[in-house]
């Protein structure tokens, strides 16, 4: 570093960390900065297709008394309060029962629950849409062992398509979060557990005392990454519910939303800009939230 | 219940759990094979044994799809933005683990928030610009956007940090210029993470939907991706042909994780280790 101030050789280091640097920075600028800048700056604006002009805040008032908008906010907010718990907890069981090296074929348990990473979020929808018709393989199946009486109605009731998109975001993704808590997990000195073994701790007490603070900073930045993938949830519902978001606007989150305002209806710009910025907020604020809190709780 | 028993207990209900998770991690891709070798029909009623339909839905498929087109589009697509996704990003990475000052330390924390930004608030401003340079509808405005990766770069530099700096050193005694120490000793010698960002990279690429959908409008241009949707959101979808078309585009990924299974992880995992 002290090279750095000294006279031609700095400069010339300065200039070729720059040179290395400027084609990442110049793309990101061009194809992230500029673009979210104009869209806030889109954000309050109004009008047809390309024919904008400056609106002021009549955006923020049109969210407010949009039901449709309400209706996207509400059912995005519900996935991601539902799902991301639900997964995280999953993930974080099998990782510590596939972590015992007695357990047997673990490295079968592994790549198995690990598999549904690989397929393309468009390709595994398609596949959930056909398992869960209301004569399909799920319902007949459930019928087979007692568990319901008649089919579930999945993807035409309000309700169970909910439960449906989270089913699904929770099957693909279990096996993503637990990978991060097994490489953590490798990390963990065998002998505490030992110890508290042996100190007659149960497995459950051992998982909540030990495991769980141990692997805090890997489960904040899983829980914030799978909070940045609920917000902007999109292909799944797309690809479930013929695009539409349906029944009745039961699963349609924002970013589908954003959609449709701007390639499915009459194009209105500023407005989808405006909903597109309550994403980011949310991300933002959410991201700082789970920063926030797990930092208190080190205190 | 005395220990022993207590044990026995526990062990069932691992295995239970586990095995449970395990099974229906696996079930939708068994349905995915059967489904490929049986009738519409037949699949939507929750048939679970082979069927004989396989060479009628492979033979649907390629009528209905221009498949080597299809795959052509999506294989073009997937490796241009990987090949300079990978090249842009590991020169960033390098640069800013290897040329450190204080004002490009500032502006790579401020980077890493562009993480942050969702896709959704990018696609509007995205579209008229595409549309304003004509390039609505070619495989250029799918790619360009995704080069720059503030994630790819991140890996980059995390990675760099393993980089012995003492080979480095001997190559500027030897006189080399910095993009040569770059190019011969640092890419040969970071190969692996190379390998690890490649598959990382390139999947998204292949598998990247939205803004695909957005900006390829004809038929000509359209992915695998995008051909899968299409046929599955008809009125009255052939679920085989579905099946044939997820397989096939499900085929590539999957090669990859199962032949390059340590790298595969370690590009998922990133650098969080």
């Amino acid at each position: 570093m002290a090279l750095a101030h000294r006279g031609g050789i700095g400069r010339y280091y300065n200039i070729n960390g720059w040179l290395f640097v400027a084609p990442a920075l110049g793309l990101i600028a061009l194809f992230m900065i500029y673009p979210i800048l104009w869209s806030l700056w889109m954000s309050f604006q109004s009008g047809r297709g390309m024919m904008l002009k400056f609106a002021g805040f009549a955006n923020i008032v049109r969210l407010w008394n949009d039901p449709v908008f309400i209706k996207a906010l509400t059912n995005t907010m519900t996935y991601f309060v539902v799902q991301v718990p639900i997964m995280i907890l999953l993930a974080l069981i099998l990782a510590s029962l596939l972590n015992n090296p007695r357990l047997v074929g673990r490295g079968f348990f592994r790549t198995a629950i690990f598999l549904p990473c690989v397929t393309s979020l468009v390709a595994y929808s398609v596949l959930f849409k056909g398992m869960f018709a209301l004569d399909g393989i799920v319902n007949s199946t459930l019928e087979a062992v007692g568990i319901i009486a008649s089919p579930i109605p999945w993807l035409t009731h309000p309700f169970w398509a909910k439960v449906l998109v989270i089913i699904a975001i929770t099957w693909r993704w279990t096996g993503y979060n637990m990978i991060f808590y097994l490489a953590a997990m490798q990390n963990i000195d065998k002998s505490i557990y030992e110890v508290a073994r042996i100190d007659g701790v149960p497995a459950w007490a051992r998982f909540t005392h030990i495991t769980i603070p141990l692997l805090k900073p890997v489960i904040l930045f899983t829980t914030v990454i799978s909070t940045i993938g609920t917000i902007q949830l999109f292909d799944e519902v797309y690809n479930l519910t013929e695009g539409k978001g349906g029944p009745s606007n039961a699963t349609l989150t924002l970013s589908l939303y954003i959609y449709n305002l701007t390639f499915r209806f009459m194009p209105n710009f500023g407005y989808a800009a405006t909903v597109s910025y309550v994403i980011v907020v949310l991300v933002a604020l959410l991201a700082s939230l789970q920063f926030f809190a797990a930092r208190e709780r080190d205190r | 219940m005395n220990n022993g028993s207590a044990r026995i207990a526990g062990a069932i209900v691992t295995y239970g759990f586990v095995g449970l998770m395990a099974f229906l991690s696996i079930f939708p891709f068994v349905w995915m094979l059967l489904g490929a070798t049986n009738s519409s029909i037949d699949i939507i009623k929750g048939k679970m044994l082979p069927g004989s339909a396989l060479a009628t839905n492979i033979s649907t498929f390629f009528t209905q799809v221009n498949a080597p087109l299809v795959f052509w589009n999506s294989a073009k697509i997937a490796i241009l933005a990987t090949a300079l996704t990978l090249a842009v990003s590991s020169l960033a990475g390098y640069g800013f683990e290897m040329f450190r000052s204080r004002r490009r330390d500032r502006i790579y924390s401020a980077l890493l928030l562009t993480m942050m930004i969702p896709f959704a608030a990018l696609m509007i401003p995205l579209f008229i610009m595409m549309g304003k340079v004509g390039l609505i509808n070619t495989h250029l405005a799918v790619v360009l956007p995704s080069i720059g990766s503030a994630f790819v770069v991140f890996y980059f530099r995390q990675c760099t940090k393993a980089f012995p700096s003492e080979l480095r050193d001997a190559a500027k005694v030897d006189g080399l210029k910095e993009w040569q120490i770059f190019l011969y000793i640092y890419v040969p010698v970071m190969r692996s993470t190379y390998a690890a960002a490649f598959i990382i990279v390139f999947m998204t690429a292949w598998n990247n939907y939205l803004w695909p959908l957005i900006v390829l409008q004809s038929n000509e241009t359209k992915t695998i991706t995008l051909v899968i949707s299409s046929l599955a959101s008809a009125y009255y979808p052939d679920y085989g042909v579905v099946m044939v078309g997820t397989i096939l585009a499900t085929l590539p990924t999957l090669a990859v994780f199962f032949f390059m299974q340590r790298q595969f992880v370690q590009g998922m995992l990133g650098s969080v280790k």
